[in-house]
């Protein structure tokens, strides 16, 4: 028979729940068949006497019961000895284990005193965090595209009934009281305010006033489908609002492309109801030019026009009958060159054409004069944006090269908070190598962490012309090509 | 004129973001405030879902109607009576926890507990007779919860038990639930032997009336929500712990106890066995939980849960948006520490309406609250601190009543939304004892468990569809 232990103590107390734990771990050592440390309480004691283990004598209920069995002498000694030490034992109460916040409800909670929420989920599930925020009476920026807009719709109403406000979805850009977010540049501030449903469109805005030494208020960006005549401009509506409200804004410039008709009419109305004066830089074909938009602005403030600034390239021989190739990472940016190029050169194929029958589905090679939106959502599905992740125009770019169709390369480049840190170094080696005439729009300001001059500089050593205008690179382009008189 | 988009405009905006790292580094790199909330996937749910119900435009305002409810519950002692007179049940219907149930599919435990309540009924005169008329159906069986009532563990209750009566002072309505026997071999661990009966004889015969006439003398009916409160505060967190609450309601009432009309040996007979009973107060803290979950139904649009139960083989929750509708998964088996050589493979699946506190937002919701038990979850007070903390992401309010002292007094977290359950990944947390899997056994340890993901993933189901009904 298996030597066995069984003894009572009296004065020692420890929780149930403790002894339960000691007991396993005693229970748990190989040479022990059987084990119980428990208080000697009436059911306790049957489970003994169940286990063949009951104390002899008046056991009394504040009394500690060690009862246990080992396979032999030795390893009783021994499991005996780690049951005082296990009883012993104090665990240190150690910090508080943090549970970081699952949900932007939770991160509301959690952080101190929160103005704005920024979501960059996946799109099918960034309509449950802006919700959050909405609820907790907080705006929010939703970065995320591939949101249902009926959700959009849903949560710019609810936003408006909150008297707050929704960015997006698909808003890359926005710069709150000088806090960039998103997509980006580094702009003075000053007494422009911009209401932006597009982020390119944004930013090339901004960095030119800053490029003429005008600042900006606050840039709220909308998302590309609020001026649809199904979200119907809620966000564009509240955001003129609020920056008429804002002291700091004197001025508000809509930027956005063509809006539904009604809609533009019911902005058109609001902005003239309004305290502050709203010039639109929409673009359309009666009006392609956000550069011409600012200049206009410019003048409304009393301010010259400056020289925007530029490098030449080298000048590479055109070859005659030479077509466009626009790659661009901005869709606005995109658009405005087509309808500067359009005029001019006519058809123009595209991802995102300016009419449907232009449509390039999604052959990136036809041949032709082509203007191509790598920002496009059907060409960021399961990878990043081309302002951050380059590799599908650097191809682009490549397999140009390599079907030696005569042509002359037109690029934007974006700067700013978010973007590519250095774009011009894998784009230098991409353009040496591709050995076309390259005229790049580089929109950003010297502040921006890429800073212009530097990237300009580097690329135009790399023989391309470089723009901080979009439209002034398109007409540059569009000279090259030999169609200078426009 | 307030400040546009609340303030949005007026400084630098501090910031808690989701999703790309990229976006909350550039912030930082401009010297902004930034919480990156460490957001995953859904646990379950389909996109849609999710989207319809974070959306419903019902949801907020139904979420707190329901949460005020709850908080706004009280419960105080207002009776103690017989089952049969207090629930008006037919003859030959035993109640017991969870979800419906037949005899078919009921697990062990909760056998044991159905035969005892025939024999100590005399509706049945040996075990096998008892089998033979519960297998026939001569005995009907309804869940606890269809009748304002609940029971830990079996849960079953029947007409001759006696029953806590307790009242929600502010709207009249009431909850009710058995008296607790202790530990050990108990009927509703599922033994049924004769100390089993003999004990449930005299606590028909002797404690049943001796508390009825000590309640019923009080000039002040018990403030039972009082004492649950406090409970956490002296170490207690209500559900696998009651020895604060069971010692101040022993307080509270024996002083009406002893003035009772009934042999001396009879009052220090109820004494003794209410001292002895360190679980005597989670029958009174369960029908208090009760009143304020069941004060909750019935709210359109509230996807804020009322019940969480269990019947020993099937978890079933029920929601504030779906009314009386059950939802159900195979009970999960809890994981903990046992009683002398038991070992898990003696335990039953989970079982007993006592996951009522958790919906309450105590029990494993208040964890921290209980440091001498926080053992139960992984082992150190850090683990039972994150347990609380968790808890607090998945529910919509913190209960100003029910304050837990090493949170810096913060509020249990109470209301438990479906929404955030799917949205977290995160199950509740429930404390809970273990009967053997075996009927007759009777208890064999301690531990905690999770309801089954798939009662949420219908809950969440059906009140996105009712929520697509009603816009």
């Amino acid at each position: 028979m298996n030597p066995r232990h069984v003894s009572l103590r009296s004065g020692v107390y420890a929780d149930s729940v403790r002894l339960m734990q000691v007991s396993r771990e005693i229970g748990d050592r190989p040479g022990v068949s059987a084990v119980l440390v428990a208080m000697a309480t009436p059911l306790n004691l049957e489970l003994a006497a169940g286990m063949g283990l009951a104390p002899d004598g008046d056991p009394k209920p504040d009394q500690l019961l060690i009862a246990l069995t080992a396979t032999d002498d030795a390893e009783l000694t021994a499991a005996v000895a780690a049951v005082e030490a296990a009883l012993a034992h104090r665990e240190k109460a150690g910090d508080a284990q943090t549970i970081p916040p699952r949900t932007i409800g939770a991160g509301l909670v959690d952080a101190p005193d929160p103005t704005l929420a920024i979501i960059s989920v996946p799109g099918p599930y960034a309509a449950a965090e802006a919700a959050d925020a909405i609820a907790a009476g907080r705006s929010v920026l939703v970065f995320s595209d591939g949101v249902p807009v009926e959700q959009e719709i849903a949560l710019k109403q609810a936003a408006h009934d909150a008297g707050v406000l929704v960015m997006g979805p698909d808003c890359g850009t926005a710069i709150v009281s000088g806090v960039a977010l998103g997509f980006a540049n580094v702009v003075r501030r000053g007494p422009v305010g911009l209401v932006a449903a597009s982020g390119t469109g944004a930013q090339q805005v901004s960095s030119l006033l800053d490029a003429a030494g005008v600042g900006v208020s606050h840039v709220l960006g909308v998302g590309g489908r609020d001026l649809s005549a199904a979200v119907g401009g809620l966000a564009t509506l509240d955001a003129l609002a609020a920056l008429d409200a804002d002291p700091a804004t004197e001025r508000v410039l809509l930027v956005s492309k063509p809006p539904a008709p009604d809609v533009a009419e019911r902005v058109q109305q609001a902005a003239a109801g309004l305290s502050v004066p709203v010039r639109s830089a929409v673009l359309s074909a009666e009006q392609p030019d956000l550069t011409a938009a600012v200049e206009a602005l410019l003048g409304d403030l009393g301010v010259a026009v400056p020289e925007w600034p530029s490098r030449p390239g080298t000048a590479d021989a055109v070859p005659p009958g030479a077509v466009l190739k626009g790659f661009y990472s901005g869709g606005t940016l995109a658009d405005e060159a087509m309808l500067i190029a359009a005029p001019v050169l006519g058809d123009i194929r595209s991802n995102t054409p300016l009419r449907p029958e232009l449509d390039l589905g999604t052959d990136l090679r036809a041949r032709g004069h082509v203007v191509i939106d790598f920002g496009d959502d059907a060409l960021t599905v399961g990878r990043a944006h081309p302002m951050i992740d380059p590799t599908l125009r650097l191809e682009a770019i490549s397999n140009l090269a390599a079907g030696r169709e005569p042509a002359v390369l037109l690029l934007d480049v974006v700067l700013g908070h978010g973007s590519d840190p250095d774009p011009a170094h894998s784009l230098v080696p991409a353009l040496r190598a591709a050995g076309l005439p390259a005229v790049v729009a580089l929109v950003g300001t010297e502040a921006d962490p890429q800073g212009w001059s530097r990237q300009a500089d580097a690329l135009a050593e790399a023989g391309a012309a470089v723009f901080a205008s979009n439209a002034a690179a398109a007409r540059y382009a569009l000279s090259l090509i030999g169609e200078s008189d426009v | 004129m307030s400040e546009p988009l609340g303030g949005l405009l007026a400084a630098p905006p501090s910031i808690v973001a989701a999703g790309v790292e990229v976006f909350s580094a550039a912030l930082r790199d401009q010297g902004t405030a930034v919480t990156h909330v460490d957001w995953r996937p859904p646990g379950f749910g389909s996109a849609d879902d999710l989207a319809q119900l974070a959306l419903d435009p019902r949801r907020a305002p139904a979420n707190r109607v329901a949460v005020e409810r709850v908080l706004a519950a009280g419960s105080v002692l207002v009776d103690v009576r017989p089952a049969r007179e207090v629930l008006d049940l037919p003859d030959r219907l035993l109640l017991h926890s969870g979800p419906p149930l037949t005899w078919e599919n009921a697990s062990g435990p909760m056998r044991g507990a159905l035969i005892g309540a025939c024999l100590f009924e005399g509706w049945a005169t040996d075990v096998e007779d008892a089998e033979r008329v519960l297998a026939a159906g001569e005995v009907a069986l309804d869940p606890c919860h269809h009748h304002r009532t609940v029971g830990p563990m079996a849960g079953v209750t029947s007409p001759s038990m006696w029953m806590w009566c307790l009242q929600d002072p502010a709207t009249g309505a009431q909850a009710w639930c058995n008296l607790n026997e202790g530990l050990g071999k108990v009927l509703r661990m599922g033994a049924f032997n004769e100390e089993v009966l003999t004990r449930l004889a005299w606590m028909r015969d002797v404690l049943g009336p001796v508390l009825q006439q000590a309640v019923r003398s009080r000039t002040e009916p018990l403030d039972v929500k009082a004492i649950l409160a406090q409970m956490l505060q002296m170490g207690d967190e209500g559900h696998n712990r009651n020895r604060a609450g069971s010692l101040m309601a022993l307080r509270e009432l024996s002083p009406s106890i002893v003035a009772v009309d009934a042999p001396s040996s009879d009052i220090a007979e109820v004494l003794r066995f209410i001292g002895g009973n360190e679980h005597f107060f989670l029958n009174l803290g369960m029908p208090t939980a009760k009143l304020a979950m069941d004060a909750a139904r019935g709210v359109p649009g509230s996807t804020m849960l009322t019940v969480m139960s269990r019947n020993g083989t099937e978890f079933g929750i029920q929601t504030a948006g779906t009314g009386d509708r059950w939802f159900t998964g195979p009970a999960n088996t809890p994981v903990g520490l046992f009683l002398g050589d038991y070992g898990p493979e003696d335990a039953n699946p989970d079982i007993g309406d006592s996951a009522i506190m958790e919906t309450y937002g105590v029990g494993g919701f208040s964890m921290a609250a209980a440091p001498a038990i926080v053992r139960f979850v992984g082992g150190t007070v850090p683990d039972a601190l994150a347990t609380t903390e968790r808890m607090y992401q998945l529910t919509l309010a913190e209960n100003p009543a029910m304050q837990i002292p090493i949170m810096g007094f913060r509020g249990s977290p109470t209301g438990i939304d479906v929404l955030k359950v799917a949205r977290t990944g995160w199950l509740p947390q429930i404390n809970t004892g273990m009967a053997g899997r075996v009927a007759g056994t009777g208890q064999v340890g301690a531990g905690l468990v999770q309801p089954p993901q798939q009662c949420f993933e219908q809950a969440l189901a059906a009140l996105a569809e009712e929520s697509r009904a009603a816009s």
